[in-house]
C-alpha cells in the first residue's frame, strides 16, 4: 500500500501540496514514485518561473518513461530542490520528504479544488 | 485490446511474484519484479533469469533447407558445423528488415529460427510465401516452446548445477540438444544482455519446472525493462526501434552480418549491394548527452536548429550513469565527435556523436 499523509492536499495527477501561509511546497506522491519505478532525472523549473494550476511545470523521468509534472497551484517559483539534480532517487526513498518546488501562491482559492487525504487515497485505489 | 494478450507458460509465476505486467509484442509480459536497476545490476554482476517464452520458433527442414535458409537470411551459414548459431536478418527485396533473428544449424537439412514475438505472424507468412520452389517443410513451433534466458557472469555455474549438464562444453553462439525427462531441450550460449549466459528452449511443463528450480536457487527474476537497458548498453538493436521494415541492416550499422559475397543469392541482396556501393544516406550512431535528461525513442536530434535525425532508443545508462542514446542520423552528421542537440520536451540538450556501444560486452568466448 502506498503512503498518504493526512496534512497534505493532493492533485489527482499525483502531486502533493503542503500549504504554509502563502507558500505551497509541491512534490509527487508515494503512489506516483512507486508507479514510476527507479527515478533517474527530475526536470524542474527555475526560481522566478511562473507556474499555472493544471499545467505542466516539468517532468519526472524513470528508467522506462517520462511523466509530466502538473502544477497544483499557480504562482511564482520561489525555490527548487537542488538535491534532486544529483540524487533524483531521493524521491523513491521518500516522496513526501523530497519536495520538488516551492511556489508563492497567487490564488488561494485553487487550494480548495485539491483533494484531501481521504479523497486522494480513493483515487489511488481506483 | 488487453483481453487479447497472450500469456506465456510462466505468466502465473510472474503475477504471483508481484511483477509489473505490461503488453509487449502481443503478450502480457513482466516489465519488472522489484526494480529495473536491481535486476539490471544482477545480470551485470551475478545472474538473472528472463522469461522469453514470447519469442517465436520456426523449424525449417528438408533437402533444400540449406538453400532456403541461405535464400532468406543475409548472413552466411555455408559450411558451418552442426550446432552453430548465426545472428542476422531477413530482408525485403528493397533491403528493409522483415525481422532480425537467430538461426540454429541442427544439420544441413534442418535449421531452427528464433524470431521476435511481435513479428511471428508476419515472419511466418513471409517465410512460407518465399518457400515456393524449395523442398522444405516449415513448422511454426512458437506455441510449443517455452524459453528462459539465464544471463550473467554466474549463469554457467548456476545453470550447470541446476540441470547437472556439461554446459561448459557449449561454446559462444553454439547449442546442444539434451534429453531431459524424456523431452528434447535446446540449450544455447546466447543472450541479449552483453553478458555470458544461456537460452533454454523446452516444453511449457519443462520451462515451468526450470523456472521454479531457478527461483529456489535464488536466481533473480528479471523483466523486459532491464532486458532493454542491458541490450541497449552494449549496442544491440531492438526490432521496432533500430530495425524496421523501412530500415536496412546497413543503415542500422549492422553490415557485418550482411554477407553480400556469400555463394548463394538472397532476398534483398541487390538492393543492399547497391546501397553499399552508393553509401547510406543515414545511419544509426550513438549519442552521449551532457546532463541527466533522458533522450527517448522519437525525440528529434538537431544540428544548428535543423532536425537531422531522431532517437531510436535512449536511457540514463544504469551501468555508467550517463544519458546516452542510439539515433538514426543523416549523413554527414554521423561522424564521431559531431556536436548535436537533442530536443527533450521544451529544451534542447547538447550532446556528441559517439560509438553506439556504451558498455563493453563480457562474453565467454
Amino acid at each position: 500500500m502506498s503512503k498518504v499523509l493526512e496534512n497534505l492536499r493532493y492533485a489527482d495527477s499525483h502531486e502533493w501540496v503542503l500549504v504554509e501561509g502563502d507558500v505551497a511546497t509541491v512534490g509527487i506522491t508515494d503512489y506516483a514514485q512507486h508507479a514510476l519505478g527507479n527515478i533517474v532525472y527530475v526536470d524542474m523549473p527555475e526560481a522566478g518561473d511562473e507556474v499555472t494550476a493544471g499545467e505542466e511545470f516539468g517532468a519526472v523521468e524513470s528508467v522506462k518513461a517520462a511523466s509530466d509534472l502538473i502544477s497544483p497551484v499557480s504562482g511564482e517559483v520561489l525555490e527548487v530542490n537542488e538535491a534532486l539534480e544529483d540524487a533524483p532517487e531521493l524521491i523513491n526513498e521518500d516522496a513526501f520528504a523530497n519536495w520538488i518546488m516551492k511556489v508563492k501562491i497567487s490564488d488561494a482559492s485553487e487550494i480548495e479544488n485539491l483533494l484531501d487525504a481521504a479523497a486522494y487515497a480513493k483515487v489511488c485505489e481506483e | 485490446m488487453e483481453e487479447n494478450l497472450i500469456k506465456t507458460c510462466l505468466h502465473d509465476r510472474h503475477v504471483a511474484q508481484g511483477a509489473l505486467m505490461s503488453p509487449f509484442g502481443g503478450f502480457d509480459m513482466p516489465i519488472q519484479y522489484t526494480s529495473i536497476i536491481d535486476e539490471h545490476t544482477a545480470v551485470r554482476t551475478d545472474v538473472g533469469v528472463f522469461d522469453v517464452s514470447h519469442m517465436g520458433e520456426v523449424r525449417i527442414s528438408g533437402p533444400d533447407a540449406y538453400k532456403y535458409v541461405s535464400h532468406i537470411f543475409v548472413n552466411d551459414v555455408t559450411g558451418a558445423p552442426d550446432g552453430q548459431i548465426f545472428y542476422g536478418m531477413m530482408c525485403h527485396e528493397n533491403g528493409g528488415v522483415v525481422d532480425d533473428l537467430l538461426v540454429y544449424k541442427v544439420n544441413d537439412e534442418e535449421y531452427f529460427l528464433v524470431i521476435n514475438a511481435s513479428n511471428i505472424a508476419k515472419d511466418v507468412a513471409w517465410i512460407e510465401k518465399n518457400a515456393a520452389g524449395f523442398n522444405v517443410t516449415i513448422k511454426n513451433e512458437s506455441d510449443y516452446y517455452g524459453e528462459v534466458a539465464v544471463q550473467g557472469p554466474k549463469a554457467e555455474e548456476m545453470l550447470m548445477r541446476i540441470l547437472n549438464l556439461p554446459l561448459n562444453e557449449i561454446a559462444f553462439y553454439n547449442f546442444k540438444t539434451f534429453d531431459i525427462d524424456g523431452e528434447q531441450v535446446i540449450i544455447s550460449r546466447t543472450g541479449y544482455t552483453g553478458e555470458d549466459g544461456f537460452e533454454v528452449y523446452g516444453s511449457h511443463d519443462f520451462t515451468r519446472r526450470l523456472w521454479d528450480k531457478l527461483m529456489e536457487a535464488g536466481v533473480k527474476p528479471c523483466g523486459l525493462g532491464c532486458r532493454d537497458t542491458l541490450r541497449f548498453e552494449v549496442g544491440l538493436p531492438l526490432y521496432g526501434d533500430e530495425l524496421t521494415d523501412d530500415i536496412t541492416p546497413l543503415e542500422a550499422s549492422l553490415s557485418m552480418f550482411v554477407k553480400l559475397d556469400k555463394p548463394t543469392d538472397f532476398i534483398g541482396r541487390e538492393a543492399l549491394a547497391k546501397q553499399k556501393e552508393e553509401g547510406v544516406t543515414r545511419r544509426i550512431v550513438g549519442i552521449e548527452l551532457e546532463g541527466k535528461a533522458v533522450p527517448r525513442h522519437g525525440y528529434p536530434v538537431e544540428v544548428d536548429g535543423k532536425v537531422v535525425g531522431e532517437i531510436t532508443t535512449g536511457y540514463n545508462s544504469i551501468s555508467t550513469g550517463k544519458s546516452v542514446a542510439m539515433a538514426m542520423i543523416e549523413k554527414p552528421y554521423t561522424k564521431l565527435g559531431t556536436p548535436v542537440e537533442v530536443r527533450i520536451r521544451k529544451k534542447t540538450f547538447p550532446g556528441v556523436v559517439v560509438k553506439k556501444r556504451f558498455y563493453d560486452k563480457n562474453y565467454k568466448k
